[in-house]
């Protein structure tokens, strides 16, 4: 079986469902790094869970993709078998974990914004996009919950959890701007804009942040380029462990 | 066997097949079995997921596999439908009542949303107390939460609503 990556021909939608499923696998990812060094039990089996959920979500998009894509492609060679520049993930979501904090603060940054971002896709003309994201806003509930929790307990508690929020929050505020970035497929009316969810998602991070004492960082510049392949430099890092063993091996089965 | 009883009997076989996760309940118990169709010889199966990443579809795809073949039906398709999406309100009473027997706090009915936001009382399977409390909100397996009883001290797995 070959080794070199696949090309992808993304019509709009293609391209959209790529994004989503590259956002779902990298952050799944990421969670999955920190199986077996949570700072406790309860931590380790609710970021494994997350990262289960992500990942899950990743491959029902990715099957989907397939499917659009037409050219005999599965889930897996998404995943495995494209290059850095052909992942349109979010830049945020490729931030190395850093400490709890961090990841955390990663977690209710993103999960504002896909939480309403799903049900809102519900109700997309797209049946099977719909379906996907009905399955997934059940999932990513939980999770901004659980890291709107955390992120209030790390701000709110002594004073180091609290300059190490501060830290994380101040880090990732300019990867944000990126959550709302236009997609092609929004402008065919198949699915909705993420600009639309600017204010509510402010809104959201705004009340976590004034329970959890800890200060919005000034709107300024932000960083881009996620979405059109130019990643920083942790997205090669991280695809160079989750490729190695089919990029290696191809073909292999257990 | 007419068409309608040779039906009957693969929803039978197949929804008897147990979830590997949570074995005291079949995939009927569950709402995870959703369609059968027959086409001539042929028999296609829908089965939906709890979550999207569940890890036991593939198993339980296999296992229906191997009870429809071992019943003599045949090797048949197996579909992973998302629409409509499955909550625990597809959990049927009989299976709420095996997980509570199984030590499995059942979610609480048409709960979603409004239940995982308000404030949640579940009783404990094994003393019945509602002076329970959360310990985590993820669990062993992608559908359960960490609980325990107050008064009894055990803890307990709470099937979570969704």
């Amino acid at each position: 079986m070959a080794t070199t990556s696949i090309t992808v021909q993304a019509t709009p939608l293609l391209a959209y469902v790529l994004h989503r499923a590259d956002d779902a696998l990298i952050l799944g990812h990421r969670l999955s790094e920190w199986c077996g060094a949570a700072p406790l039990m309860e931590e380790e089996m609710a970021l494994a869970n997350m990262g289960l959920d992500l990942i899950g979500q990743a491959r029902a998009l990715y099957g989907y993709a397939a499917e659009l894509d037409g050219g005999g492609h599965t889930e897996d060679d998404y995943a495995y078998r494209r290059d850095e520049r052909a992942f349109g993930n979010l830049l945020l979501l490729e931030q190395p974990n850093g400490d709890f904090a961090q990841t955390m603060v990663r977690q209710l940054l993103y999960s504002a914004f896909i939480d309403p971002y799903w049900r809102a896709l519900m109700a997309s003309p797209d049946a099977t996009l719909a379906a996907i994201a009905a399955k997934a806003e059940k999932e990513s509930a939980y999770h901004l919950r659980h890291a709107s929790e955390w992120v209030i307990r790390l701000g709110d508690g002594t004073a180091e959890s609290h300059r190490r929020a501060q830290a994380a929050l101040d880090r990732l505020w300019p990867y944000t701007g990126e959550l709302f970035a236009p997609e092609a497929a929004v402008l065919a009316g198949l699915v909705p804009d993420p600009a639309s969810l600017r204010v509510a998602w402010r809104e959201s991070v705004s009340r976590v942040l004034i329970q959890a004492t800890l200060r919005p960082p000034a709107e300024g510049w932000m960083q881009s380029g996620g979405r059109a392949g130019a990643h920083s430099e942790h997205l090669g890092h991280l695809l160079a462990e989750l490729q190695y063993l089919p990029r290696t091996y191809p073909g292999a089965v257990w | 066997m007419s068409e309608a009883a040779r039906r009957a009997e693969i929803w039978r076989v197949a929804g008897a097949v147990c979830d590997p996760e949570i074995p005291v309940l079949t995939i009927a118990d569950m709402g995870v079995l959703r369609a059968v169709r027959l086409n001539g010889d042929a028999v296609e199966i829908d089965i939906t997921p709890t979550y999207s990443g569940c890890p036991a579809m593939n198993m339980i795809a296999l296992e229906i596999e191997t009870a429809l073949e071992g019943a003599g039906f045949g090797r048949p398709k197996v579909n992973l439908v998302l629409a409509p999406a499955w909550t625990t309100d597809f959990l049927t009473a009989e299976g709420r009542e095996k997980l509570r027997a199984y030590g499995i706090a059942p979610p609480r009915k048409a709960a979603g949303r409004r239940g995982l936001f308000g404030q949640e009382q579940v009783p404990c399977p094994r003393c019945g107390s509602v002076l329970t409390e959360e310990i985590a909100p993820f669990g062993s397996t992608s559908c359960k939460a960490l609980w325990r009883c107050q008064s009894c001290r055990e803890p307990f797995d709470y099937f979570k609503c969704h």
